[in-house]
């Protein structure tokens, strides 16, 4: 939890509470029907029920596995290609002024803009949704490498320099570990709009996944499910945020000490 | 015995408002045994002069020589110290240390052994597990220095080491300076801006002005070796000599300002 979060955990509590209650408040009053929004405990049992039985011809675990191995697999692509090409980036001008206008062209364009681009190239298979996550976060992760290569602190390659580290040492031994708090900064908001942009792409085009199930819930007029999709996509991705802040504080705990 | 020589006729950046002079005709020694302390006011060129002995910045004109043989770039041969520590903030203090050794491809345990030791010379013993964020300002200047000296330089090159410290830790890091110096009997080149610093750490003081950089004057101090000799700090800070010589540079650096103003 944040520094300015500790100690008023209560008021966070508070809101979840205050929130909850309205929802309940509105559906057992009758104020809305339960086509527009179910109740919390309507959404509960259907939650445990798609548990139980899944919907649309597959399980929850496969729905949810569907739509985290894309963004897994996805990831794993983006880290291999995108922090070697921000490395490159930030220790080369050169590499940069390449490729900088390639990744700051496409960076602000909606992934579902063009999606239909990429469907029409690559079908409507798994191939195009790992494409399109890999794609959302290569650029955030490749421009943060870039920066946190360039804010690298002189002296800092320079005492490396005079204590003897070649080239490559000096890259691998002191720009890398010293951009690391960048990177992974860069890779969890990547990761935040992967996963956004995932589960918006299995709205398109898809057969499992919990954005193609909450997308069928409601074009059947299954509001519980789609709350119970809703629900289930934001809890994964704070889980999802809260691992990597984990992984930051774990490899990258001395940034922000000094 | 080693001798580290500046022999320049000129250092010139290239900046946006034209080509800046940083340093003109400076020829500096460096020898074993000897602390050479640069004293002057910021701008005066004494941070390109380090950066020119530890091969980060190459001449416009002239050479850099150990011993006759041109510098070409930076080496082990001449560690530096810097003001803001440049520690490696994700390794513990004894990693630090090891740090250059580690790049030679030195086994764990050796390294180990040295950096303990070293960590111990700089008064640091029992912290060589500890983060550098752990530590004060002070400590981490004594962990950059173990990290110098671990490497078996020749040379150690000071950039205003102890600049940014509180009064008092830099009068303990000045002492634990001379100890060291005395045990190593390496070639010193520091860099400071206090008059005081620069004459108790000297057997040779060299005082520059900017625009452009050069050396105005050289004295040759005795303060240093007094201390080792065993007279106390204090007694030697308080020296009628010292007060003199002090107020003496004070003066003189105080001249070269107003000349500077009145002639551009």
């Amino acid at each position: 939890m944040d520094k300015t979060a500790r100690g008023h955990g209560w008021a966070t509590l508070a809101t979840l509470c205050l929130l909850l209650a309205l929802w309940w408040g509105v559906t057992a009053s009758g104020l809305v029907a339960p086509l527009f929004l179910p109740g919390p405990g309507a959404v509960a049992a259907r939650l445990a029920d798609l548990a139980r039985h899944g919907f649309v011809g597959a399980s929850l675990l496969q729905h949810a596995g569907a739509s985290l191995a894309r963004v897994g697999l996805a990831m794993i692509f983006a880290v291999v290609t995108a922090i070697p090409v921000g490395m490159a980036m930030g220790l080369w001008p050169r590499v940069n002024a390449a490729l900088d206008p390639v990744i700051e062209f496409y960076r602000p364009v909606p992934p579902l803009a063009y999606l239909p681009l990429i469907v029409i190239w690559f079908g409507i298979g798994e191939a195009t949704k790992v494409i399109l996550i890999t794609m959302a976060i290569f650029a955030p992760l490749a421009i943060a490498t870039a920066s946190g290569v360039r804010r690298v602190d002189p002296d800092r390659v320079r005492a490396a320099r005079s204590l003897g580290a070649s080239r490559d040492q000096v890259v691998w031994l002191v720009i890398f570990p010293s951009a690391l708090p960048d990177i992974l900064t860069g890779l969890r908001i990547a990761l935040g709009v992967g996963w956004s942009t995932l589960v918006a792409a299995e709205l398109v085009a898809a057969s499992r996944g919990l954005g193609f199930m909450v997308q069928s819930a409601s074009q059947m007029l299954v509001t519980d499910v789609v709350v119970a999709g809703i629900l289930l996509i934001a809890v994964i991705a704070l889980v999802l945020e809260l691992l990597l802040r984990w992984v930051e504080r774990r490899f990258a705990g001395w940034s922000g000490t000094r | 015995m080693s001798t580290l020589s500046a022999i320049v006729a000129g250092v010139t950046y290239r900046s946006r408002n034209g080509a800046v002079e940083a340093l003109s005709g400076v020829t500096l020694d460096v020898a074993s045994g000897e602390v050479v302390v640069a004293l002057g006011a910021s701008g005066c060129g004494k941070s390109t002069l380090l950066g020119l002995f530890a091969g980060f910045v190459a001449p416009t004109a002239g050479q850099v020589l150990i011993d006759g043989v041109p510098v070409t770039g930076p080496g082990p041969d001449r560690a530096v110290v810097f003001q803001d520590d440049a520690l490696m903030p994700w390794l513990s203090a004894e990693d630090n240390v090891a740090f250059g050794l580690r790049l030679r491809g030195v086994g764990r345990a050796e390294r180990q052994q040295v950096a303990r030791d070293l960590l111990r010379d700089v008064g640091l013993d029992g912290f060589a597990g500890h983060a550098i964020s752990e530590m004060s300002g002070g400590m981490r200047q004594r962990v950059g220095l173990a990290r110098a000296l671990a490497v078996s330089p020749r040379f150690l090159l000071m950039d205003e080491p102890l600049g940014a410290l509180d009064e008092l830790t830099r009068e303990r890091m000045q002492m634990l300076l001379l100890h060291l110096w005395q045990a190593s009997g390496k070639g010193i080149f520091l860099i400071t801006h206090s008059i005081e610093e620069a004459l108790f750490l000297a057997t040779e003081l060299v005082l520059m002005s900017p625009r452009p950089g050069r050396i105005v004057q050289r004295y040759r101090p005795d303060f240093a070796r007094r201390f080792l000799a065993g007279e106390p700090i204090r007694a030697i800070k308080g020296d009628p000599q010292f007060l003199a010589m002090r107020e003496d540079l004070a003066a003189t650096i105080l001249a070269g300002d107003e000349e500077y103003a009145r002639h551009g």
